[in-house]
């Protein structure tokens, strides 16, 4: 199978999550959103490395994978810590500063 | 003799160990030496000591740090710039010079964050973030005296990332030096003690528009890996000089890991946190972020557009020249209407983001230098401003609102006319630095051939005077009201902070040759 239609793929993949952050309204999809781009950059960086023949590709998806593990974890304390003061986790409710 | 073959044929299948210049990386390590023994430090040391501790690792190993690059300058000079760390790190004349600027900017920060005197509770931070605001646990932990020493090793690892973000020599290593340099941030922009539900909102803004934007850039490293086989800046260049058919993965690609970087910098229209978040954010975080997130993500900047992309020249100054100008023209306008300090101040930051990219368009040598020098000035400016803000209090904590601040000079004369200097200085005014160093950028770009930027650039300096100047109005020539906030006499600590921000403003403006002539022989990229 032509590598290049996995990129096609990839492209698609990051289109449907920065749309869905884009579109969402609960901060805890909206961060799912973000992941599935970071996961579609991924399938992008191991299909260029198969590709070009060389494992720079492969290599960097580990560390997008530990990078997006520890933005897991400063982002869903930040949820966690607005959802215990507003009891809601809501985008559109973080609103008291405007302009 | 037939071991020793076996020997070598398992040499051979084995990786070979990379050499680390570790002497060469001793900024960086030192500063995420003592990040991680802050965490020692908070899990270890008994509460009443924390404080204490905590203050003397971070400003003693920033102190040690910046004496590694002072260390490291002579070797530079000589070379002219190493590669390290196997081609992921570029020790030379701007990495140098912005990781002395940045530590600077660091120890400043630090006695902002460390100030007790201000705060009738405590310092500017949260007792429990934990807590949600208003809760029994809450005012139980105030009650109690609880302290938030956290922010001391969640600051370092920023400064960590910061350190390493201008020094970047590969996508990869400047992705993840943008990680480490933004989750503490995240995290500290939620810490402040009053106003949390403002600062939570601004954590979370903060947090998922970063999130959003680093994703865009690493799609962009994907797309510039794909199109050059490789991550490094100089192998990006040499693949961008061959005949290769893909410019759409390039252009693509280019724009994408420019969007992640021009977010960092808030620069329009990629600039719509940044209000937001400098309100929220606790006061000394704020200014820390202001300055340096703002020089170190400049730094990067310069390094993958001077570095990478020098080829390229012709596709992307267009592109980045409309962003100048958007961001001049905006931050300049929006910063007119603004009724709150703290806001006025970031859309103040965003103009000087459209100042200090105009340096950056001229992409010759003079441009990267008179980048180097305005981010010193802006940097030095930027963490003044936000310290005198802390002083304005009332009951309610800081007094941000711009008409709580209508007589103040009459009042306090002294802290008013130091915030008057630093307002001329974001102002452009001579004889301050930012006169000095908005001179320097617009004289680069003219001579790079920017002409339209630097017309576009006085008229928006002519529009911000104008909002700087109304600030000095009202403190000086408005009456004090009855029920005004007082300015509260602060520690050793932040009034060192201050005379810092003043005579650096004031040196630099009135003999800024020695700093110029620094950043002038420090503007080599190594390649």
């Amino acid at each position: 199978m032509n590598p290049a239609n996995y990129l096609y793929l990839a492209a698609l993949l990051f289109t449907v999550g920065a749309a869905g952050v884009l579109l969402r309204r609960n901060a805890i999809v909206v961060f799912m959103c973000v992941e599935l781009m970071l996961n579609a950059t991924n399938l992008a960086f191991v299909t260029f490395a198969r590709m070009h023949g060389n494992y720079d590709g492969q290599v960097i998806a580990f560390f997008t994978m530990v990078v997006a593990a520890a933005e897991v974890v400063v982002g869903l304390s930040i949820i966690i810590a607005i959802f215990r003061s507003r009891r809601t986790a809501s985008v559109d409710d973080a609103n008291l500063m405007k302009w | 003799m037939s071991s020793g073959l076996q020997l070598a044929a398992d040499a051979a299948d084995k990786v070979p160990a990379p050499s680390i210049e570790y002497g060469k990386l001793s900024p960086m390590l030192i500063v995420f030496g003592i990040a991680v023994a802050g965490v020692l430090v908070e899990a270890f040391v008994p509460r009443k000591a924390r404080y204490v501790t905590h203050l003397v690792v971070a400003l003693g190993g920033m102190a040690a740090a910046f004496g590694a690059v002072l260390a490291l300058i002579p070797g530079v000079k000589d070379s002219g710039g190493e590669i390290a760390a196997v081609g992921a790190v570029a020790v030379d004349g701007p990495t140098l010079f912005l990781q002395g600027t940045l530590l600077l900017l660091g120890i400043v920060s630090v006695l902002l964050m460390a100030e007790r005197k201000l705060e009738p509770g405590g310092d500017a931070f949260a007792p429990q973030a934990a807590a949600a605001p208003g809760s029994a646990q809450e005012k139980e932990a105030a009650a109690a005296g609880l302290r938030q020493t956290e922010v001391y090793p969640l600051a370092m690892f920023a400064l960590g990332g910061m350190l390493l973000f201008p020094a970047a020599n590969d996508l990869l290593t400047l992705f993840v030096a943008l990680e480490v340099m933004s989750l503490p941030l995240y995290l500290l922009c939620g810490l402040a003690r009053r106003r949390r539900l403002l600062s939570q909102e601004a954590a979370l803004k903060y947090f998922l528009l970063g999130a959003f934007s680093s994703a865009f850039f690493l799609f962009g490293v994907a797309l510039l890996y794909g199109y050059s086989g490789s991550v490094r800046l100089d192998r990006i260049a040499v693949a961008t000089g061959g005949a290769m058919d893909n410019d759409a993965l390039l252009l693509i690609g280019l724009a994408m890991v420019a969007v992640g970087l021009l977010f960092k910098v808030g620069a329009v229209p990629f600039h719509s946190w940044t209000p937001d978040v400098y309100q929220g954010a606790p006061t000394p975080i704020t200014g820390f972020m202001a300055s340096a997130t703002k020089v170190a993500a400049f730094g990067a900047l310069l390094r993958f557009f001077y570095v990478a992309l020098p080829g390229m020249k012709w596709d992307w100054r267009p592109m980045m020249t409309g962003v100048a100008i958007v961001t001049m023209v905006v931050g300049a306008v929006i910063a007119i209407t603004q009724t709150d300090v703290k806001r006025m101040l970031a859309y103040s930051s965003i103009a000087h983001a459209g100042f200090i990219l105009t340096g950056m368009i001229a992409a010759n040598e003079a441009g990267a230098s008179s980048t180097l020098f305005y981010l010193v000035a802006y940097g030095f400016v930027t963490l003044g401003a936000f310290a005198v803000v802390t002083l304005v209090r009332d009951a309610g904590g800081e007094a941000t609102h711009l008409s709580r601040w209508a007589g103040l000079g009459r009042r306090s004369p002294l802290v008013a006319g130091v915030f008057a200097v630093f307002l001329l200085a974001f102002a452009g005014i001579p004889l301050t630095s930012g006169f000095s160093g908005k001179f320097a950028v617009f004289q680069a770009a003219a001579d790079g051939g920017a002409g339209s930027l630097v017309i576009v650039g006085v008229l928006c300096s002519a529009i911000a005077a104008f909002f700087y100047v109304r600030v000095i109005v009202l403190m000086f020539f408005s009456e004090p009201r009855a029920d005004g906030p007082t300015v509260v006499v602060p520690s050793v600590m932040t009034t060192a902070a201050i005379a810092l921000g003043v005579t650096v403003t004031v040196v630099l403006g009135i003999v800024p040759q020695p700093v110029l002539d620094l950043a002038d022989k420090a503007a080599l990229f190594v390649h």
